[in-house]
């Protein structure tokens, strides 16, 4: 600690160069953790204290193959299954092409099986009763000016109605809510419309099922119910897989997109980016201080004292830009989140991320600080300070 | 006297490329306890390797060194780093100040080095500085200050730490003569009235008339000597 304001000083011996440096840390450790973020929202994807407790049941092989809805009456009588629900993907998009929507078509009963989301018993019943029905998420509502009574076009990405057109009108009957905002966001940001509407109108469906939702009466069970939930199908040209949402969200996205080899690979050339400019930054600052560091050494510092120094101020680099970049990840998140209108429900930086930022910033700072420090240790004084 | 410097058949021969240049040749040569020496002679002469050599900046290829009866020759780079600290303090011809650090910091750097308290390092690095008359310029950096205040902020940071030997290299060469002189009255009145030894290479004659002693070298060779 007594070497810090050395260290301070000559962090800051050419100013501009150093505040330059933190900022494109500070941007490289923004960017990891948004992105980790990102990654961690994926992985807590279906996570409730309701989704122990359900299940979901899909085609083995991939998530667009579609089921039997014969297999929901059997499921229904496997022991320990409380209620079955399904659904299929519909894909709507929202005046121009780029508004994507989650957009579900759903059994009457679906509703029941979320007690995360919200419905008045008014708008549930108009839901129920209208079959050209869908009800929206209130960040939809308030993010497209949608009021009840609505008539909405929808378009949906795969299924065309009998007459091959893909637009789709329904009639705005509800609007969800998110019991907790923190963790509802998706149910704040989709569409449900009637599985029987959708399977009457699109020739393509013919009354298949995406997926089943099967609510078990004891969470503890769950593992056996699924087993004997893909036993029904086994060695059929429809085998199911069956897992928790958790399992069944992230095996989804797996099959869509790898998030965490897409965010490690951004990472791994930001940091490689961050890695080269900010070692090339410690290079040029240890080789304008060659007749100080030799004066250092002069005066009596020993080696390992002047490697320590030019590593704690390399270290102190990244440390310093990384805790303000994470630190601007804390403040923008909740923005971010705030702005999106919950469609975005990514977590504030945890525990873990803190960690693994600190992690980082330490790797880095004692890669970027080796090289200069070993030539500041293998310094010659006499050469340096006639070089001087 | 006793002698306080003992240079022994010192030889330093330097390796450029293929070529092989004896910079010194067998030096013989004793300092004693309090004094203030010049060396002189012209440049390539190895005043500056002499120098270094005795400052145990750098190590000779054959001979001995000792000062204060012990051998620094044949210690290692942790263990010449340990003696300087303790036991010389170092002035150069461009100051060498760490510019982004104040007058008081410049001359506490060699006490980070020693087990004083933070309160101590402060309070004897202002007894330095105001041994050299620069008490009133502790907060200044070394670029607000002239070259002779920055010169006296660097003699502060040499005697700091009590050391036994001061070595200066060309303490003068870059000052004009009225601030050389100032320099030089300072290095003198540390001799006299401080005891401390001190080895001056310079170019500059008057310099070398505020030595007790005066050495000349000469393509690596000890040739005269004189008394002040």
């Amino acid at each position: 600690m007594k070497y810090l304001h050395l260290i301070w000083a000559s962090l800051f011996r050419r100013k501009l160069r150093t505040i330059l440096t933190l900022v494109s840390i500070a941007a490289a450790f923004l960017l990891f953790g948004l992105l980790d973020a990102v990654r961690v929202s994926f992985d807590q994807a279906g996570r409730s204290a309701a989704g122990a407790q359900r299940l979901q049941t899909g085609a083995r092989l991939s998530f667009i193959d579609t089921l039997p809805s014969s297999l929901g009456a059997q499921i229904a009588a496997v022991p320990g299954v409380k209620e079955v629900a399904f659904a299929n993907w519909f894909g709507g998009a929202y005046q121009d092409p780029h508004n994507q929507i989650f957009t579900f078509a759903v059994s009457p009963n679906y509703i029941d099986l979320y007690p995360e989301m919200e419905l008045t018993a008014d708008q549930r019943q108009k839901f129920d009763s209208d079959l050209n029905a869908i009800v929206a998420g209130s960040a939809l509502v308030k993010r497209f000016g949608w009021k009840i009574g609505d008539r909405i076009p929808l378009q949906s990405q795969i299924f065309p109605d009998r007459q091959g057109s893909k637009n789709w009108h329904f009639n705005l009957a509800g609007i969800l809510k998110a019991r907790d905002k923190k963790t509802g966001g998706f149910y704040d940001g989709m569409v449900l419309l009637h599985w029987k509407n959708f399977d009457e109108t699109t020739p393509y469906n013919q009354g298949s099922v995406g997926w089943y939702v099967t609510r078990v009466a004891d969470a503890s069970q769950a593992d056996r119910v699924a087993r004997a939930i893909d036993a029904l199908s086994a060695n059929s040209a429809h085998e199911t897989r069956t897992q928790t949402e958790q399992a069944a969200t992230a095996s989804w996205m797996k099959q869509l997109v790898d998030i965490g080899l897409i965010v490690g690979s951004i990472m791994g050339a930001v940091f490689f980016t961050l890695l080269l400019l900010t070692g090339n930054t410690m290079m040029q600052s240890v080789r304008e201080r060659t007749a100080e560091l030799a004066v250092l050494r002069t005066i009596g510092f020993p080696p390992g004292a002047v490697l320590g120094i030019v590593l704690a101020e390399s270290l102190l680099l990244l440390v310093l830009g990384g805790i303000v970049g994470l630190g601007l990840v804390s403040i923008l998140v909740p923005v971010i989140v705030k702005g999106s209108g919950g469609m975005l429900n990514l977590p504030t930086v945890g525990a873990s991320s803190w960690a693994m930022g600190l992690g980082l910033m330490l790797l880095i700072g004692l890669a970027v600080g080796a090289l200069p420090a070993w030539r500041a240790v293998r310094l010659k004084i006499v050469d340096a300070l006639a070089a001087h | 006297m006793a002698t306080l410097v003992e240079v022994r058949n010192v030889s330093r021969v330097y390796t450029r490329g293929r070529q092989k240049i004896e910079v010194l040749h067998s030096i013989n040569l004793e300092i004693a306890q309090g004094d203030f020496l010049a060396l002189m002679g012209p440049s390539g002469s190895g005043k500056t390797t002499l120098l270094n050599l005795i400052g145990g900046l750098d190590t000779p290829t054959t001979g001995t060194i000792a000062v204060a009866g012990q051998r620094i020759d044949n210690l290692g780079q942790s263990a010449l780093s340990r003696w300087r600290a303790s036991h010389v303090g170092f002035v150069f011809q461009f100051y060498n100040l760490m510019p982004t650090l104040s007058a008081q910091r410049n001359v506490e750097l060699p006490l980070l080095l020693t087990k004083l308290s933070a309160a101590q390092r402060r309070q004897n690095a202002a007894v330095a500085l105001r041994l050299v008359n620069l008490g009133d310029r502790a907060g200044h950096k070394p670029g607000e200050l002239s070259g002779g205040q920055q010169q006296r902020v660097a003699i502060a940071r040499a005697i700091v730490s009590d050391p036994t030997l001061l070595v200066c290299d060309e303490p003068t060469g870059d000052l004009d003569r009225q601030s050389a002189e100032e320099v030089l009255g300072l290095l003198q009145v540390l001799n006299r009235e401080h005891g401390k030894t001190i080895i001056v290479v310079t170019h500059d004659p008057k310099a070398a008339d505020f030595a007790r002693q005066t050495l000349r070298l000469d393509k690596g060779t000890l040739v005269g000597a004189g008394q002040a």
